[in-house]
């Protein structure tokens, strides 16, 4: 280090609060659909209901943690298939892939609940409080006097009621709705309910009326990410800085240049959620919610300019457009390689998943043989092992299966505690059978180390049936 | 060195004024509630080393102020388990051994309390499996060959008091005498080879097995039956299957003949409550012997 008698800065710094402007236009419009639509849908979800008959539950959407069950309109999830939701998540995740190289952070401006839920926030803020300079006035207005407190506690009140429904409407998809909301009224719900939906109301205050932002810069992993995801062809929110530079209060403009067409009316910095100035170009913090297009669209209708100075395009029409060459088409960017790519292993998960789901059978076995001891000699000399056979009837009635050895005509199969070879498993019910496999002294399988044989699982009234490859240790092993 | 790419002089507010062969540092500021959270959490850490057990003494750990121990939950956990099981415990004890399978609620919970009873007190001897240890007199308790009687009464019987030990005078009692003092060798040779072929094997010196068949009739048949079938009643195990306590070979037969064996097993009346005994009686019968 050369130099240590540098004035010392602060390392740290205060949240600098935003106070976005209200703006109208058609992504402001776009974004109020989609707010009324996502949130729609978490609220109304968990009230829907899906008849599947007496034995189980008539909601559409439910975790049922309690019974190990994930029930989503006619598809019904048990643990062991937990590899439809791991793939679900590697659609989600494929699909983000796909829309970030496309169309850049859409997800983040639009679809985020951290958007959805700060964007609802901020209406309430506006609502309560006025518009920009209204809320900046409050800001720096020092001492409370009666007005200022009856905004702040309403503000408040009404985010806290909100961050209440957030936090309620979560529980609602781990429980019958209508039951659990009668015993939360009651106060007769569980205390993990209550537990859950307090943290979910605090985080929900605390995030969409405080934190805002700051969780997406310093929270939130996915703006990092996304930025490795973005290219010179991907659409995302930009400055037309050929059209609009040098800037009314430019150095260059001072100095007696042409004045471009941006009359630095600060409508796109002052709309912005996020506190950043668009004109500088891409940057972490933009969410690339489109508020400042439609801002200066305004703008430019006013001084009679075309509109789109802030504009969706990418970055490479810029250089077209500066260039005066004719940028590429939309498709043209949206259409290469890498998004084709997302697409097809998108859309190849999907029709696996969907193919796995129709290939189900109607119900499922594990057979686990029982190793200690590995073989047990019985009394006439034959030679017998043991298996773990579960069977999960996912039948809504009653199933009977049959259970078959296959693989040396001399195995004869006993189940413990059942006479006969058939099994009653209740509906919806997994039931734990031990089987014994014995073998008659001196027969292969009963000299033998090791000899591989097949479980079938048959159910009696239909052709269905399971099977599953195990093997037999003998005297050998 | 070109100053073009960040033109930033020497402490410019967007430094921390530290450089290194021309190389400066940004400063971005780090928000300031992340400088608090982080000492918050700093002041969480000291404070549940207070209420919680955490610095290392001498002897023991600092209790905390709470007074909390992961002990003394898990106590109250078993104890919680227990008062819940309280009632079925009462229901096991109260209905006849041989009818609990009619009621399966009753019976699986009796088959998985009883796996864990077997797990804690029974797999020292028997193996956890339940396999025992081959020919050592620890007998395997999954196959259909019984010392004592396998229906669901006589394992609980023998469970419950024992074999051949001192603690209760119900435990299960007999005693092959040791014939190394009453035989001579050759006798011993004989009886051995013949008791070889008792269960289909073939006698090491098939000339012997003649004399050997007079002497075992007249000497063991009483305890081992005519054909070497055994008896439930003494513990006298089958000769003629194809199960060994101790070993069927020449020289583990010899042995036993020469010296006799007194296989022990504690009762478990005084130590385990009469529903784990049930339970675990009727986990042994359920194994694969069960009669
Ligand atoms: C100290 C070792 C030991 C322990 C512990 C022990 N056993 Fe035993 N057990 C034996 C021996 C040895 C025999 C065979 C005695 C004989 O030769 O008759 C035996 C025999 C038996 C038999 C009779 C088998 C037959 O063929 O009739 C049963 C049933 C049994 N044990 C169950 C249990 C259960 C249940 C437990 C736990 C509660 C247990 N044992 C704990 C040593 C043990
Ligand atoms: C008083 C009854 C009695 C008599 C008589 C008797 N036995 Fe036994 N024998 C037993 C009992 C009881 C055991 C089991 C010992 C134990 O577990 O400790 C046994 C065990 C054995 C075993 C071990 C079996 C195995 O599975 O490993 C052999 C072999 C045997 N006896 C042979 C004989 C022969 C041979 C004679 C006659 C010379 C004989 N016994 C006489 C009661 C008797």
């Amino acid at each position: 280090m050369s130099d240590s008698a540098q004035p010392q800065q602060s390392l740290y710094a205060a949240r600098e609060p935003i106070f976005p402007r209200r703006v109208s236009g058609k992504f402001r419009n776009l974004k109020w659909i989609v707010m009324a639509v996502t949130l729609g849908i978490y609220y109304v979800t968990p009230w829907i209901r899906w008849d599947r008959g007496p034995e189980l539950p008539d909601q559409a959407v439910l975790l049922d943690l309690a019974h190990r069950r994930f029930y989503f309109f006619w598809i019904e999830i048990w643990p062991h298939e937990f590899y439809f939701v791991a793939g679900l998540l590697i659609m989600a995740g494929l699909g983000l892939f796909l829309f970030t190289s496309a169309l850049g952070r859409v997800w983040c401006g639009y679809a985020c609940p951290q958007t959805v839920w700060t964007d609802l926030y901020i209406l309430v803020e506006r609502w309560i409080e006025g518009d920009r300079n209204a809320r900046l006035r409050l800001h720096r207005q020092t001492g409370w006097d009666l007005r200022k407190a009856r905004l702040r506690i309403t503000k408040w009140t009404l985010w806290l009621l909100i961050g209440l429904a957030t936090g309620g409407a979560w529980v609602f998809y781990f429980a019958d709705a209508p039951t659990l909301l009668r015993d939360l009224v009651t106060l007769q719900a569980h205390p993990i309910a209550y537990t859950t939906m307090a943290i979910l109301t605090g985080t929900t205050f605390l995030f969409g009326g405080f934190a805002r932002e700051q969780i997406c810069i310093y929270a939130c992993p996915w703006p990092r990410i996304q930025a490795a995801m973005m290219d010179e062809d991907t659409i995302t929110v930009g400055y037309r800085a050929w059209r609009g530079e040098p800037h009314k209060h430019s150095e260059e403009v001072k100095a007696g240049a042409e004045m471009g067409d941006c009359i630095d009316c600060m409508a796109c910095v002052n709309v912005c959620p996020m506190g950043i100035d668009i004109r500088d170009g891409q940057q972490l913090e933009c969410i690339t919610c489109a508020l400042c297009i439609d801002a200066c669209d305004d703008v430019m209708a006013k001084i009679g300019k075309p509109r789109g100075l802030i504009d969706y395009l990418a970055l490479s029409d810029e250089e077209a457009e500066r260039e005066h060459r004719t940028p590429k088409s939309v498709w043209r960017h949206i259409l290469r390689p890498r998004t084709i790519l997302y697409t097809v292993l998108w859309s190849l998960v999907g029709i696996g998943l969907v193919f796995a789901l129709f290939i189900r059978a109607p119900f499922d076995i594990t057979v686990a043989p029982l190793r200690n001891p590995t073989h047990v000699v019985m009394s006439d000399g034959s030679i017998r092992n043991t298996y773990d056979v579960r069977i999960r009837n996912k039948y809504g009635e009653d199933g009977t299966f049959r259970i078959v050895a296959s693989g040396h005509p001399a195995m004869i199969v006993d189940l413990e505690g059942v006479d006969g070879k058939t099994v009653t498993i209740a509906p919806q019910e997994m039931k734990l059978q031990r089987v014994y496999v014995t073998v008659p002294a001196g027969t292969g399988p009963a000299l033998a180390e090791r000899t591989d044989f097949r479980f079938w699982i048959e159910d009696v009234n239909s052709t269905a049936r399971e099977h599953k490859d195990t093997s037999f240790f003998g005297q050998g092993n | 060195m070109s100053n073009k790419p960040s033109q930033l002089q020497k402490g410019d507010p967007t430094t921390t004024g530290h450089e290194w062969d021309g190389i400066q540092e940004f400063n971005n500021p780090l928000p300031r509630w992340w400088l608090w959270t982080f000492y918050a959490c700093i002041a969480w850490g000291i404070g549940y080393t207070i209420a919680y057990p955490a610095w290392p003494g001498i002897s023991a750990a600092t209790p905390g102020l709470l007074g909390y121990s992961s002990r003394a939950e898990v106590a109250e956990e078993i104890a919680a388990v227990e008062t819940r099981n309280a009632p079925v415990n009462e229901r096991l004890e109260g209905v006849e051994l041989a009818s609990v399978g009619d009621d399966a609620e009753l019976y699986s919970y009796a088959v998985s309390s009883g796996a864990a009873v077997f797990r804690t007190w029974c797999a020292q001897c028997h193996g956890s499996g339940a396999g025992g240890v081959q020919a050592s007199g620890y007998p395997n308790l999954l196959d259909d060959d019984w010392l004592w009687g396998g229906d669901i009464d006589a394992i609980h019987q023998t469970i419950a008091y024992g074999i051949r030990n001192e603690e209760y005078d119900d435990a299960r009692y007999s005693a092959m005498p040791a014939y190394g003092d009453m035989f001579t060798a050759e006798e011993i040779s004989q009886v051995v080879n013949f008791v070889q072929t008792l269960s289909g094997g073939t006698a090491n010196d098939p000339a012997q097995v003649e004399a050997g068949s007079v002497l075992y009739a007249d000497n063991c048949a009483a305890c081992h039956g005519e054909a070497g079938e055994g008896d439930i009643t003494q513990g006298a195990p089958n000769l003629a299957d194809a199960i060994w306590l101790y070993g069927g070979d020449y020289a583990a037969l010899t042995y036993t003949v020469t010296n006799a064996r007194f296989g022990i097993m504690p009762g478990w009346q005084d130590r385990l409550s009469e529903a784990e005994i049930r339970a675990v009686a009727l986990y042994v019968h359920q194994l694969g012997g069960g009669q």
